[in-house]
Formats: structure tokens, C-alpha cells, sequence
């Protein structure tokens, strides 16, 4: 396969977020700002480069019964790593994204590409897919979350954009999430229809 | 902490996926009948409460105990995915008509954040065994409730008039952020 076109397809054509809808809970859930979106997104990355290189190496060791919970553990285990060096250099972030770092074990977009992609096919390639859909998720929760910074407190990656006056409060509440998603969506739709 | 606060806390004013954003996928994609929605609740409020009292009592008594905390996604994530298989192989064998109404659900619990989420709570909250019990069965109430709600939502949505860009999921996540709004009423409650 052409390594560019397996490379782009995460951004639009198969964006995790917006067009298979997987990993929806942080990307509601940590969206609050940019600059949250920016970290979660690397994160998951990480996890999903990481997670696919082992699977493409491993897969030939693995009997097929138990592929899953054997995925499950290297993927833990790389959240593990992320997890624990996120507490150690980035406190702060890691204090706003709480819960949802050991949740990366559970985002269906990891796992789905480890069965989908890692386990048919070589190392280079799995790398670039795994690459490739993760900077296509963090696309889609820096997007997200630099809409719901700017309507909900006028900033956008902490600069300040316009008075707090005017700002509407409730895009950086829980509602804000899903109602700009679901637009987010609509016009994805829109842009892949042309 | 009163368990009134709890109760509370956890159905209303934090509702698990409104609020707090876990178990988002299954909220969206079985909430499309009424039926499924009631099947996908009992499932994961019987997995939420059996997890969530096998990992205390593993983070308590094992990890804890040997300095092994480190290991604690890795190992609640085994531990939700090994109870799955077992309850469902269980509920085969002693109940074939809960597992009939359970059966197609319960693998897909396992990577249902709302259980691996409340077992981390349970600990990060530095509840005892009872409190969590009950943390645990008022959020499954939480997510039975917003689930509920939502897809007799979705069941008349589907009688409506919605226009064609926003049909489909578009329009779902808008009603539940009104949803979500709707609950937030409750903020301060407690």
C-alpha cells in the first residue's frame, strides 16, 4: 500500500473521531481546551505507535484464542509508561486529564487497530497507521477543544482572544461537548459528500 | 460521607455519562430501541458492581500490600475482561434466560470505560467496601437512567423531521447535550 495515502487517511477519510466515531468518551470528556485536546491526543499516539509496532512483531507468537487479552496487556502497558511519565514531567496536565489516561486502555481506536491493521500486516507499515490515525485523533480533539476554548472562555491555547465578558459559558461545560461535536460531525459529512 | 450523598451524587448531579463522559459508546450505540437500552443497562450494572469489588479487594489486598500500585491499569483491565468471560460463561450455564437478554452485551462490556472507570474511582475516592458497592450500583442506575432517556428520545427522533446534514449521529449528540443541560440542573444539589 502506498505509505503516504496509509499515512493520511486518519485525518479525514477515516478519522477515528468524526467519521468511525470510536474513542468517544475522552474525546468529550478532556476537549475542555486546546491545549487539554493537544496532550490527550499525543498520548493516545504514543500508545497507538507503540502498541502497533509490539502487535506487528508479536503476532506470529500469539495464538488466535487469545489474541485479544494479549493485545489488552501490551496496550496497558504502554498506557502504564505514558501514565506514569505524564505524572512524573507534567503534573499539571496530567491533574486535568485525570481519569481518562488510564482510559486509554479502553479506547476502542487502540484496539481496533491493533486487531484491524497491526495484526495483518509488517512493522514499517503498522508504525505509519499507527502514527497516522493517532495524529488524525489529536487533529480532531485540538479542533474540538480550541472551538469549545474560544466560545467558552474567549482563549485559545490560553491566550487570551476577547473579554471573559462575552463569552458563553456553557461550551466549556458538559452539554458544550456534545452539542459542537455533533455540528462537527454534520459538517464533516458535508465536507466528505464534495 | 453519608451514603445519601453517594446515591445521589452519583445518579443526578455527576450522571456518569452525561457529566462525567464515561460509557459515551454504548450510549450512543444501543440507545436506538428502549429494549436494548434496559438489556445494556442490567449488564453493565451487574459487571459494574462485581468489578468494582474485585478490584478494591485486589488493590487493597494485593497491590497495595506488595507496593505493586504501578500496576493498576494493567491490572483492573485483566481483571474486567476475565470477569466478562466468567460471568457470561456462568450466566450460560445457570440462567440461559438472563444470559438470553444479557448475552449479546456483556462482551461488549469490556471495553466499556464507565466499568474500568468507576473501579478507578472507587479507589481514587477512598471509598470502604460498602461505599463503593453503592457507588458503584448508583452510577449503573445513573447510566440506566440516561440511557433510558435518551433512547425513547431517539425512538421518536426517528418520526421527526431532522434535517438531512444533521441526520443520523449529528442530531443524537445534540439531543444529548440538551440532555446533558437538562442535568445540570441538578449541580448543587448535593
Amino acid at each position: 500500500m502506498n505509505q503516504w495515502k496509509n499515512f493520511s487517511k486518519g485525518f479525514i477519510k477515516e478519522n477515528p473521531v468524526f467519521v468511525l466515531l470510536l474513542g468517544m468518551c475522552p474525546t468529550l470528556g478532556v476537549t475542555s481546551s486546546a491545549i487539554n485536546g493537544l496532550g490527550m491526543g499525543l498520548a493516545t499516539t504514543f500508545v497507538l505507535v507503540m502498541s502497533n509496532i509490539v502487535v506487528s512483531v508479536v503476532k506470529k507468537g500469539i495464538p488466535d484464542k487469545v489474541r485479544i487479552p494479549a493485545f489488552i496487556v501490551i496496550i496497558a502497558t504502554f498506557v502504564t509508561i505514558v501514565q506514569l511519565t505524564m505524572q512524573a514531567f507534567l503534573p499539571s496536565l496530567f491533574k486535568s486529564l485525570g481519569l481518562f489516561i488510564p482510559l486509554i486502555v479502553v479506547n476502542c481506536i487502540v484496539l481496533g487497530r491493533a486487531e484491524a491493521f497491526a495484526s495483518k500486516n509488517k512493522i514499517g507499515s503498522s508504525a505509519i497507521d499507527g502514527l497516522g490515525i493517532g495524529l488524525g485523533f489529536t487533529f480532531a480533539l485540538v479542533l474540538l477543544g480550541g472551538i469549545r476554548e474560544i466560545l467558552g472562555s474567549g482563549k485559545l491555547f490560553n491566550l487570551t482572544l476577547y473579554s471573559e465578558n462575552y463569552v458563553t459559558l456553557l461550551f466549556v461545560l458538559a452539554p458544550g461537548a456534545f452539542i459542537v461535536l455533533g455540528y462537527l460531525i454534520a459538517l464533516i459529512n458535508r465536507i466528505k459528500k464534495n | 460521607m453519608s451514603y445519601f450523598v453517594i446515591v445521589l451524587g452519583a445518579i443526578l448531579v455527576n450522571n456518569i455519562v452525561l457529566m462525567q463522559f464515561l460509557g459515551v459508546c454504548p450510549f450512543l450505540g444501543v440507545s436506538k430501541r428502549l429494549s436494548t437500552a434496559i438489556g445494556m443497562t442490567g449488564a453493565v450494572a451487574f459487571v459494574m458492581v462485581l468489578a468494582t469489588i474485585v478490584t478494591y479487594l485486589i488493590q487493597n489486598y494485593i497491590l497495595n500490600r506488595f507496593g505493586l500500585a504501578f500496576l493498576q491499569t494493567i491490572a483492573f483491565i485483566l481483571v474486567i475482561a476475565s470477569l466478562v468471560q466468567l460471568v457470561e460463561i456462568i450466566l450460560k450455564k445457570v440462567s440461559p434466560p438472563l444470559y438470553q437478554a444479557l448475552g449479546i452485551f456483556l462482551p461488549l462490556i469490556t471495553t466499556n470505560c464507565a466499568i474500568l472507570g468507576v473501579a478507578i474511582l472507587t479507589i481514587q475516592k477512598e471509598f470502604n467496601l460498602l461505599e463503593g458497592v453503592v457507588y458503584a450500583i448508583s452510577n449503573a442506575i445513573g447510566f440506566g437512567l440516561a440511557l433510558v432517556l435518551f433512547a425513547g428520545i431517539r425512538e421518536h427522533l426517528d418520526l421527526q423531521d431532522v434535517p438531512k446534514g444533521l441526520k443520523g449521529t449529528p442530531i443524537a449528540l445534540i439531543t444529548a447535550g440538551i440532555l446533558a443541560m437538562a442535568f445540570m440542573g441538578f449541580s448543587g444539589l448535593v
